[in-house]
């Protein structure tokens, strides 16, 4: 029998809001990244790392000490961390003889593991290399995935969720049309998987719509799929689960057209036209020897259904003695 | 025909200018807008890719590209201070949660029985106006302690009361137990929400003790030992109390019994055989005269009410419409003679 431990309240509202916020809520917040650096991550892995922050700033944070941990024999690290700076999404770089230039991504689900990703990366070019102008922090990124294996391989399939969840950003309910200005790709052939990061040129078509021409801004990095820990299916369906409040509900009888014109389909009872009050007359009333009648006509109703209901009555009486 | 040819000629033009934005696939780029995303399923050209990778990889993300930001400018528009903004659809590609969904707070012990009463809360202001004090008082909280600091320096001893006991220790003692108790049944409400079982406390004590009471306290006290009262004391008639199972520490201890030998085994047998096969009601008079009397009541009862009926014909329902007045001698009255007679 699990004994439950004495819960004290919070005394202070301060408090009260903290331990609030961290309760699940309908809308979550944006999803914070922590960095991590292995016991050795080489200059590669810390440049990666620095590289990315940039990206994701201000969601994002660097741990600046060095960690001796093997996140794919335990990943309590990333859970205890997880938790302690409510932050869902990992990066963890090093770097060792058997696993060169290694990087891990992964994310957290209720402070537990979902999945982890192990990469190689065999080449990379840092931000810093390419000399040009970058975009403004914060700015939500287009997501492009070439390649038929995202579709076909189910371990490409998660490994893409876990992109679109490290890089997409908070969802947007309104955009500024001249403030789509940067793009991601993710090209996987042969094993081999290219990032690439752009900075989109919108330019005259002679149209409404403008062409895009793109200028790289980096990084870019071409990378190999190592090891990889999966959530089981279940697990990454209740991770997934989405809350009914924010599940659209149909709005039933109402149409539109092709013309934009809304329609409603209103449900009305049946009209009682014997109880339809119409223009009062002097001619329509009725008569004192009408009311009588009726009068007398009701009385004797009544005196009816009273006898019936005597007799019952003392039948049911007489049964029961 | 010249100026037609003309004007077409120059669009023409006009439009060499520019590079085109539409894009030839394949296959059909999935996009989701919400996110802006765009997920390109065609085949990769690996020569291309070999030979001149970051060319090639520009160019199949600009077309791609070029799609998605095809569909955010057919989006619906709107102007906000001074900039153009497109509403995004919502996002189709579903992405996990960071923790589960949020659950419904389970109902306390008082608010499901309010619920089920239709017990709404009502709005109490916060102030409340003390007669003794003449002032404005909070109903609880800050400063609440105070004013009954102030209004209770002295305290008048109850007639029937102890006069030596300190009224002043009583009332903080009650205080303290009424918080208690509160606390006591918050922590069940977390347990019950929590699902957990909450450890038994057993007897609690009662202002009225009954008999009950002592012989559910002995039987549970009796239980109350490492082995469960096993190596306890009965007196010749004693009786364990049966309503115990919920608030006993452990289950208690019954002996069992010894072996006993065949002949004894058979004859208890044969014992119980017979108390089944001859089993005689057993006859309680007192019981059987009560149940007599009664029986021959209710038939008087019975006999009476269905003789009122036939006695008058639909008497009652004759002095149903007249006045209260209407009973009684006026009602005979009317019936027989000419009434009182006045001079």
């Amino acid at each position: 029998m699990p004994v439950l431990q004495r819960i004290k309240k919070p005394t202070t509202r301060r408090g009260k809001r903290i331990l609030l916020s961290k309760e699940p809520q309908v809308i979550e917040h944006t999803k914070k990244t922590f960095f991590v650096k292995g016991k050795k991550q080489g200059e590669l892995g810390s440049t990666i790392l620095k590289d990315i922050h940039k990206l994701k700033r201000p969601d994002a944070v660097i741990l600046s000490q060095k960690n001796d941990i093997l996140p794919f024999d335990d990943a309590t690290f990333f859970e205890r961390h997880g938790q302690k700076r409510d932050a869902n999404l990992f990066w963890f770089a090093s770097h060792n003889k058997k696993r060169p230039n290694n990087l891990v991504i992964g994310r957290l689900y209720n402070y537990q593991l979902l999945d982890m990703m192990e990469l190689g990366v065999e080449k990379y070019t840092s931000l810093e290399e390419f000399k040009i102008e970058k975009i403004d922090m914060g700015v939500k990124p287009c997501l492009v995935f070439n390649g038929e294996i995202w579709g076909e391989s189910p371990e490409y399939e998660r490994l893409k969720n876990l992109l679109v969840d490290l890089f997409h950003r908070e969802p947007a309910k309104a955009i500024r049309l001249q403030g789509i200005e940067h793009v991601m790709s993710f090209t996987a052939k042969d094993g081999m998987i290219y990032l690439r990061s752009y900075k989109i040129l919108l330019k005259k078509s002679g149209q409404r719509t403008p062409r895009v021409e793109l200028e790289e801004i980096g990084p870019s990095a071409d990378m190999k799929l190592r090891r990889s820990k999966l959530a089981s299916d279940g697990l990454f369906k209740t991770a997934c689960k989405q809350p009914k409040a924010l599940l659209i509900k149909k709005k039933k009888n109402i149409t539109k057209d092709g013309l934009g014109t809304t329609h409603g389909r209103i449900h009305i009872p049946k009209q009682e036209v014997e109880k339809l009050q119409t223009r009062k007359m002097k001619g329509l009333k009725k008569t004192n020897a009408e009311r009588k009648e009726e009068r007398a006509a009701l009385k004797k109703r009544r005196a009816d259904a009273a006898v019936s209901d005597d007799a019952s009555s003392s039948k049911r009486l007489r049964s029961a003695s | 025909m010249d100026i037609v040819n003309e004007v077409l000629q120059k669009a023409a033009r006009e439009a060499e200018k520019f590079k085109p934005i539409t894009v030839d696939k394949h296959l059909e780029v999935q996009l989701d807008v919400g996110n802006l995303l765009a997920f390109d399923t065609n085949e990769v050209d690996l020569r291309k890719l070999r030979s001149d990778s970051n060319e090639y990889l520009k160019e199949l993300t600009r077309d791609n590209t070029q799609l998605l930001l095809n569909k955010v400018w057919e989006l619906p528009t709107a102007y906000v201070e001074d900039t153009i903004v497109a509403e995004m659809p919502k996002p189709t590609y579903v992405l996990p949660r960071s923790l589960p969904v949020p659950k419904a707070k389970e109902l306390t012990k008082w608010e499901k029985f309010a619920k089920e009463k239709g017990i709404v809360k009502t709005k109490k202001s916060k102030l409340t106006w003390d007669e003794a004090l003449k002032k404005w008082v909070p109903r609880y909280g800050y400063r609440k302690a105070a004013a009954e600091k102030e209004k209770d320096w002295v305290i008048e001893v109850p007639g029937n009361a102890d006069p030596m006991e300190d009224q002043f220790d009583k009332k903080r003692k009650v205080k303290r137990e009424n918080v208690a108790k509160n606390e006591l049944q918050r922590m069940r409400n977390i347990a019950a929400a929590h699902k957990v079982k909450v450890p038994r406390v057993g007897m609690l004590p009662a202002a009225k003790v009954t008999s009950k009471d002592i012989s559910r306290a002995v039987t549970i006290a009796k239980a109350s030992t490492a082995s469960g009262g096993k190596f306890q004391a009965q007196l010749p008639k004693e009786k364990t109390a049966k309503d115990v199972k919920d608030v006993m520490p452990v289950a208690p201890y019954k002996k069992r019994k010894p072996l006993i030998s065949k002949a004894q085994e058979r004859k208890s047998n044969i014992e119980i055989v017979d108390r089944i096969l001859y089993k005689k009601p057993k006859l309680d008079m007192e019981a059987a005269v009560n149940k007599e009397l009664y029986r021959q009541d209710a038939e008087r009862a019975e006999e009476k009410k269905t003789q009122k009926p036939k006695a008058g014909k639909g008497g009652k329902k004759r002095g149903g419409k007249r006045g209260k007045g209407g009973k009684g001698a006026r009602v005979k009255g009317k019936n027989g003679g000419a009434g009182r007679k006045r001079r």
